[in-house]
């Protein structure tokens, strides 16, 4: 049965009337016209429907949208602030980091997530908190260097 | 060309009143205007006009939005960068910032038929047209400012879309067109610039999507949201040939927000208010569904031995006769065969389309790489006429082939027929997907060549194996996967092109007696398109075997493709990667090995030589794939950071391919669902890569994108065979395949 849900989603608090167990990938598409996370495997496999979770990068495919409660949801949208880019995506522009595109929601909030619990990681620790997200195209290696250029910019 | 005239031909209003207001979303790229000197308008784009044929400056070229120049072309930006690159050469041509650019992809509404963007060949195809377009537009543009100032063509100049005579008058091209457009044939007269006068050709510009799509701005046919649009999912058989023998539709009808369940044969679909209504009524129909199984007949493992027996009478492509008795009589002599298992293209983003049908105009937004071939299967599809038919390209989840966004074009066209002057959008789930997509075939390759004592090859001889890679949409409905289970199916019948199937066959190398023979097999799994077709499979049977001969002659396996090969600018290749690399002086280690392959793609354009370097672990019985360090030749480049970007996207999927990739089945199904059974690179196993580029501007630009994909897959097994002396001969190179004991 649909239930008054209440969201906060970049920055915004906005109930609506939803199952809850619906996965909240589905809500912010539906319910809130976002683009960035993506339907890519519906089983938590590939990083397409990641939002940052209170600065956690986390699939959104399955988990029920109720199950976020009071959680500060940051989709790929709200990382942009006040007409400025983040870093990371800025360095993903500088880096040229994409293929067909697809992935670059999981990736670049995999890196948002990383550089804030650790800007200054070490390779290894740059490919292992973007493993979870899949890449067909094969534009890994520019993965890693946009996180590397976007790590000295916010030391900088 | 005749002298300068401008129409302003009815034709435009004819169009505009035939042509689809689209509501919602926008089909121009839009650009920031960033641009130097005085600030534009926003660009609002060209008016929608068809083009007549691909003779006609206008069908590339227009210049009816003040300040922007308008590139169209027929091919679709699949990732590779194509709209950038396309831009480059245009801007190039009418001296027109990058900037002020903008470009219209892939709509039978507006964009000539360019047919399939596939082959590697959009720059070579596309990119003339554009480029021989844009210089008739500038020849006709310095015709008509000629005529208004009186003077000489050759007395004027251009700087940025404004032209100028010595006397000082100026005049940009729009005001010189007043808002018309330029309906000249292109006749040839103009002749594009000299490489030496390039700006922008050759830049390392940046591509104006990715912009978009680091703030998840609506890039992809994914993302379209039109007024009213419904959500749709289908439900394929569990198999193949399975057909649906009952279900209580009832059930699915009467769940919450569900609007529509169809069942025609053994074709089901959904269509629901909201996305996750029709995820879940579709996982109703999948309980309810009652399926009469006919199992697939042959299984993985029997795989090659069976396509090997059921072989009919080969394709003759390359004849020389006695040659078994020249590689028998040779001082060393050798053969092996060759296995390439069904891969996937694996697309991250599951297939999605939108169609709108009405009853002058069915509207198909759609990833297909062709949406004139699309077009055409949709009018057979439904017996329409194509010209009530519109097909717009919109980007897609990559994989460099043919994946389910034509199937997908097809069944969401068959549901909206259902629900009239409704958008329908259809997303296919994962393992639709995984299950339904035509894969890249399986291959065999058998191979035997004689040397001299000294290491020169004598003659060599080819046999490969292979399934289609082309059923693409052909104007045939049943091409389309949905139509063949309609409950009057269309018949489904492969085309014959089968020169994919050879790509690569024959060695480029200096051999007096060369041979190949190709065996057609019909395999048990969907097949079509995939980067680089057989190429991909044969030059990782050729550079591999020509490793095992260079090996049993004793010979270095640059120094060796040196001496082999005429071509200087396949030798340059080879040299810049020995050079970049230190060849001569690497460091061979008991852990470590080092692979070197080459081919030049079809054997007639891009040149790309690899090294691929991989680490061992004995005890835990694995191997590491470090790094891959290429160098590619192909021409005139146009971008160089986008050469760059393809050609170390391509070395890293044809990293995955070859180490991990083999799609799994038993007999009842598919079973690489999802990410855990069809397992892919991810960025913890992604080797460094490396990527020289060679610039050749005297001569044409060739297609690049599949280059890296048959050489990879070859050097990497040369680097384990280097490392630990186990051939692999069998894809994927699973570490389980080495002989451990041996090393």
């Amino acid at each position: 049965m649909p239930q008054n849900i209440t969201l906060r989603v970049n920055g915004e608090t906005k109930t609506i009337l939803a199952d809850p167990e619906e996965p909240l990938l589905y809500i912010l598409r539906d319910e809130f016209s976002l683009n960035a996370a993506k339907y890519g495997c519906g089983l938590h496999q590939c990083g397409a429907c990641m939002v940052l979770a209170d600065s956690k990068a986390e699939p959104t495919c399955l988990r029920p949208c109720s199950s976020f409660g009071d959680t500060e949801i940051t989709t790929l949208e709200g990382l942009t602030k006040n007409g400025k880019l983040h870093p990371v995506q800025q360095a993903f522009i500088d880096t040229q980091a994409a293929q067909c595109g697809y992935c670059l929601n999981g990736m670049i909030l995999s890196a948002v997530a990383l550089l804030e619990e650790n800007p200054k990681p070490a390779e290894r620790e740059i490919r292992e908190a973007l493993d979870p997200v899949i890449c067909r195209c094969g534009t890994h290696s520019r993965f890693i260097k946009a996180v590397k250029l976007a790590s000295e910019t916010i030391n900088r | 060309m005749k002298g300068p005239e401008i129409n302003n031909s009815s034709r435009r209003s004819f169009l505009k009143s035939t042509g689809h207001l689209i509501i919602g979303f926008s089909l121009y790229p839009f650009v920031s205007c960033e641009t130097k000197g005085t600030p534009l308008a926003p660009y609002n784009g060209t008016p929608l006009r068809q083009h007549i044929d691909n003779k006609l400056i206008d069908s590339w070229i227009r210049l009816d939005a003040e300040g922007y120049l308008t590139v169209l072309s027929g091919k679709q930006e699949l990732g590779q960068g194509i709209k950038t690159a396309l831009i480059q050469i245009a801007a190039e041509e009418l001296d027109i910032e990058p900037a002020r650019c903008r470009i219209i992809n892939a709509d039978t509404g507006q964009t000539v038929n360019e047919g399939f963007t596939a082959g590697s060949n959009s720059v070579e195809g596309s990119g003339k047209a554009i480029r021989n377009a844009a210089a008739e537009a500038r020849l006709y543009l310095f015709k008509l400012a000629a005529q208004k100032w009186n003077t000489s063509q050759e007395s004027l100049s251009v700087a940025n879309g404004i032209i100028k005579s010595k006397k000082g008058d100026e005049i940009s091209y729009w005001k010189l067109l007043e808002g018309k457009f330029i309906e000249e044939k292109i006749s040839g007269e103009a002749v594009p610039k000299n490489p030496s006068q390039h700006k922008y050709v050759g830049q390392p510009l940046k591509r104006d999507d990715i912009r978009k799509m680091v703030s998840g701005e609506s890039h992809f046919v994914h993302d379209l949201r039109m007024p009213g649009m419904v959500h749709a999912r289908i439900l394929f058989p569990p198999s193949y040939q399975d057909k649906l023998s009952s279900i209580d539709l009832s059930q699915v009808e009467s769940m919450p927000g569900v609007l529509k369940v169809i069942q025609n044969g053994s074709f089901l679909a959904v269509v629901a208010e909201r996305e996750y209504q029709a995820v879940q009524a579709r996982e109703k129909l999948k309980s309810l569904a009652v399926w009469n199984k006919t199992p697939i007949e042959t299984l993985p493992k029997q795989l090659f031995d069976t396509i090997k027996k059921t072989s009919g009478k080969p394709e003759e492509v390359k004849l020389s006769p006695g040659i078994a008795e020249v590689i028998a009589n040779t001082a060393i002599s050798h053969s092996a065969e060759y296995f390439k298992p069904y891969t996937m293209h694996a697309s991250m983003g599951p297939s999605c389309a939108v169609a709108l049908w009405e009853e002058n105009l069915l509207t198909v937004w759609t990833a297909t790489q062709g949406v004139y071939p699309v077009r055409a299967t949709l009018a057979d599809l439904f017996s329409r006429e194509e010209e009530s038919i519109r097909c717009i390209g919109v980007p897609g989840s990559g994989c460099y082939g043919q994946n389910g966004s034509d199937d997908v074009s097809g069944e969401a066209a068959l549901i909206a027929k259902e629900m009239p002057g409704v958008h329908v959008r259809l997303q296919w789930m994962r393992e639709d997907e995984n299950k339904w997509e035509p894969y890249g075939t399986a291959m065999g390759f058998q191979l035997s060549a004689g040397m001299d004592a000294d290491g020169k090859i004598l003659a060599w001889d080819t046999n490969v194996w292979s399934d289609s890679h082309s059923t693409r949409p052909n104007g045939r409905a049943a091409s389309f996967v949905s139509a063949r289970h309609l409950e009057k199916p269309f018949p489904f019948q492969k085309g014959g092109f089968s020169a994919g199937s050879y790509r690569n066959g024959i060695p480029e190398y200096t051999i007096a007696a060369k041979q190949l023979h190709l065996y057609t097999f019909s395999g048990p799994l969907r097949t079509s398109s995939l980067r680089g077709l057989g190429a991909y499979g044969n030059t990782f049977a050729l550079e591999s075997f020509l490793d095992e001969l260079i090996h049993k002659s004793g010979n270095d396996p640059i120094d060796f493709r040196l001496g082999n090969l005429e071509d200087p600018r396949a030798k340059a290749v080879l040299e810049k990667l020995a050079e970049k690399t230190n060849w001569k002086s690497r460091q061979k280690t008991e852990t470590n090995g080092f692979g070197i392959a080459y081919s030049r793609y079809k054997n007639s354009t891009s040149y790309f030589a690899v090294l691929a370097e991989v680490e061992i672990d004995k005890a835990a019985k694995s191997y590491r794939l470090k790094k891959l360090t290429g160098v590619i030749d192909s021409g005139l480049i146009i971008n160089p950071d986008g050469l760059r970007n393809q050609t170390e996207g391509g070395m890293i999927q044809s990293a995955s391919w070859s180490m991990l990739e083999e799609v799994q089945f038993d007999r009842e199904e598919i079973t690489s669902t999802d990410w855990t059974s069809y397992p892919i690179l991810r960025t913890m196993e992604t080797p460094e890569v490396e990527v020289h580029l060679i610039d050749r501007p005297d001569t044409p630009p060739m297609g690049a994108g599949e280059a890296a994909m048959g050489p990879v897959s070859a050097a990497i097994a040369n680097a384990i065979f280097d490392a630990t002396g186990s051939r692999i001969r069998d894809l994927p190179l699973k570490a389980e395949k080495v002989d451990w004991k041996k090393v």
